[in-house]
């Protein structure tokens, strides 16, 4: 606060004010049971400094009035690989051990449509996540699994809906209704033309397939969050942090704009929607791009789109630490690295948090690596005392500016997104999709960054410094082959048990329903997914309506 | 673009014309970020990139490799499908008729980098690789 503003009266009394509100809000929540003191003993506040106050609009010290007083964040680990079995295995283990949250990684081959028997998808079956066929395959994944008592993270894009359909099959065949079914399907397919590339139709049609299920969930699915607004794939193309930062919360304002352009009001969807960051290793430049995310999302959803409930400017977040930060030689220094961007990611107020385990460069992670992830995380919300105080950062005179700065460009870039859009950042995002601006800047900032690294200017320890000691020790995880042989001859029975004619008529009807842009396409993939029909039998009812993306190759 | 005549040396071959390489990603592996560095390592380094991208098979590689007069393939692989993907590129090569190395970077385990060697493929780049790390094994390969 500058010098003036303090010695403004008014500004006092407000403050005063929010502070009450404050401390009433915080008086109201349960918290943990622990002893807020230091290791030595020193008991120590909720908070220190100023307001906005956490909880409070624009919400930049946190999104909720107590953060980790009252419940530390949610260790999400992202894993799967394998069959739906081996999976399902488990999920019950994790379950058994009091879990309720369960994370789906699925194969490449199922993330871009296509089936295990496809040519495309030769050596990538159940590689590096489960392989999902037909509904048979869902249903293997959730066996014994009450969906009604679960939270369920689905992480794919571009053929979200279809896998969406399945999961409520299942829900309906184990007699489990809708309206209890919870979890979060990423479906974010502005990141994947900017940054992943796993996308399938392009780009209007694949917004009109989000709106379709941004409708259905409002409309039957309450505790369902329709999408997961992605910037950790853009920061691991390549792009910097304020890149990141602005380029994710501008795809968040295009779904709005699609949204609200499809029909919903604005505080009817919004509350459910989230986010997912980066958190790389420059420690605060992170912390201030996570405080600026909050502020930024609040302000542009209650001014620019007339959000009138509170929930609709939270700006809630997931954060996985930086895989492309990881490197291949030395690899135990990675736990370093990871624990001081979890520390990061904890200190800017993330809701879960997903460590990487040091072997990542090389290969999945084997058991052990895994355990130290998970490990890395609980030592700094249960050892470091840093869960005590709520945005202990905030105040600082470096941080404020740096949370500052990185709203600043990020502003700069939406303004840019908006001229390119006329008044549109849905427009915008669609022209910088397709005219290379996205791609490019993000190309410009990685090479800048290895330019950087080659010339010793930027240095990555154990890489272009301090090299010796690197005993060359690999352990890494191997996947058999005979996932690939097993899935194959799964599909093929299913498809042999099928009643093949029902399955033309389900999939004619997504087909026509395609071709009509006022009918959600939900009941239709529903219907089609129960018939047994497959993924990629359903992706190509829809693309020979829709048609396919195939980006220019420019470097 | 010009570049220095050091540079320039590493990269063109006796006769003076530049060095020309495909750069390209095979199946449905879409980290592109390594492949990208890689395209413009080369291309400061004077070597002319044919940069086909992401989602390419061995029959649209070997149609670019023949229509562009290539010197080398490289491809770039993430997603732990590199054994089976690069020893069929190997093949497609050969059965083409053509006499060029196929150059493979990205996340390759050690103990598949000998398994891919002896499978035919010229070099393998891991993480960290240098520019004059991937100059000098684009140049080493050719001249094999």
């Amino acid at each position: 606060m500058t010098a003036e503003a303090s010695q403004d009266p008014t500004a006092n009394e407000d403050d005063q004010a929010a502070r009450e509100q404050w401390e009433n809000a915080y008086a109201a929540q349960t918290l943990r049971d622990a002893d807020f003191e230091t290791m030595s003993g020193v008991p120590v506040d909720p908070l220190y400094g100023e307001g906005p106050y956490p909880g409070q609009y624009p919400f930049t010290r946190g999104v909720y009035p107590t953060m980790y007083r009252s419940r530390l964040w949610t260790m999400r680990m992202f894993a799967g690989f394998g069959t739906a079995e081996d999976t399902n295995g488990r999920f019950k283990e994790l379950l058994r051990a009091g879990g309720t949250g369960l994370s789906t990684a699925f194969d490449m081959p199922t993330l871009m449509g296509r089936d295990s028997d496809s040519e495309w998808a030769l050596g990538e079956v159940g590689r590096a996540g489960v392989a999902i066929d037909t509904l048979s395959d869902m249903e293997d994944l959730f066996a014994d699994i009450d969906l009604g008592g679960v939270s369920t993270s689905m992480t794919i894009n571009g053929p979200a809906p279809i896998i969406m359909a399945m999961y409520i099959a299942v829900a309906e065949k184990t007699g489990v209704e809708r309206s209890k079914l919870a979890g979060t399907i990423q479906n974010d397919i502005f990141k994947e033309y900017q940054a992943q590339k796993e996308y399938i139709y392009p780009p209007r049609p694949s917004v009109r397939l989000i709106t379709d299920m941004m409708k259905y969930t409002s409309a039957e699915m309450p505790k369902w969050h329709p999408v997961s607004i992605s910037g950790y794939h853009i920061r691991e193309a390549g792009s910097t942090a304020a890149q990141e930062l602005a380029f994710t919360l501008a795809n968040g304002f295009a779904y709005v704009e699609a949204a609200i352009a499809a029909g919903l009001d604005v505080d009817d969807f919004a509350p459910r929607l989230s986010f997912f960051f980066n958190s790389h290793l420059d420690f605060f430049e992170e912390i201030g791009k996570f405080r600026a995310a909050r502020r930024i999302w609040a302000k542009w959803m209650k001014e620019r789109y007339g959000a009138k409930n509170e929930k609709s400017m939270l700006c809630r977040f997931h954060t996985q630490t930086a895989g492309v930060s990881l490197t291949a030689q030395q690899p135990e220094n990675n736990i370093a690295r990871v624990a001081i961007q979890a520390l990061a990611g904890a200190l800017g107020g993330t809701q879960s948090l997903h460590t990487d385990a040091y072997d990542e460069a090389m290969a999945l992670p084997t058991e052990k690596s895994a355990r130290v992830a998970l490990r890395t995380q609980q030592i700094v919300a249960h050892e470091t005392g840093v869960t005590n105080v709520i945005d202990p950062l905030g105040g600082a005179p470096y941080v404020e500016w740096m949370t500052d700065e990185m709203e600043r460009r990020a502003e700069e870039i939406f303004e840019h997104l908006d001229a390119m859009g006329n008044g549109s950042i849905l427009e915008g995002v669609y022209e910088g999709i397709e005219n290379g601006y996205f791609v490019g800047e993000i190309a410009d900032a990685s090479y800048r960054f290895e330019r950087g690294v080659n010339a010793g200017r930027r240095i990555i320890v154990g890489v272009n410094e301090f090299t010796e000691g690197d005993d060359g020790e690999q352990n890494l995880l191997k996947i058999d082959a005979e996932t690939e042989d097993y899935q194959l001859k799964r599909l093929e029975t299913v498809k042999q048990a099928r009643d093949s004619a029902a399955v033309d008529v389900a999939l004619a009807r997504v087909t026509a329903d395609a071709q009509d842009p006022t009918v959600n396409m939900m009941p239709a993939l529903i219907d089609a997914v129960k018939t047994m029909a497959t993924e990629e039998e359903v992706v190509m009812a829809m693309e020979s309506v829709f048609g396919t993306y195939v980006e220019q190759a420019i470097v | 673009m010009s570049t220095e005549s050091t540079t320039t040396d590493v990269a063109a071959q006796p006769d003076g014309e530049p060095l020309r390489v495909i750069l390209a990603k095979l199946g449905l592996d879409g980290h592109d970020r390594g492949l990208k560095v890689v395209a413009r390592m080369l291309r400061d380094a004077g070597v002319e990139v044919i940069y086909l991208g992401i989602r390419q098979t061995t029959a649209t590689i070997i149609n670019a490799a023949e229509q562009e007069d290539a010197d080398a393939i490289g491809l770039s692989m993430h997603n732990a499908g590199h054994l089976t993907l690069a020893p069929r590129m190997v093949e497609a090569v050969k059965e083409a008729g053509l006499d060029i190395p196929v150059i493979v970077g990205g996340i390759i385990p050690d103990d598949d980098v000998i398994e891919l060697q002896n499978k035919g493929i010229a070099a393998v780049l891991g993480p960290g690789a240098s520019t004059d790390d991937v100059v000098a094994a684009v140049r080493t390969s050719i001249s094999n």
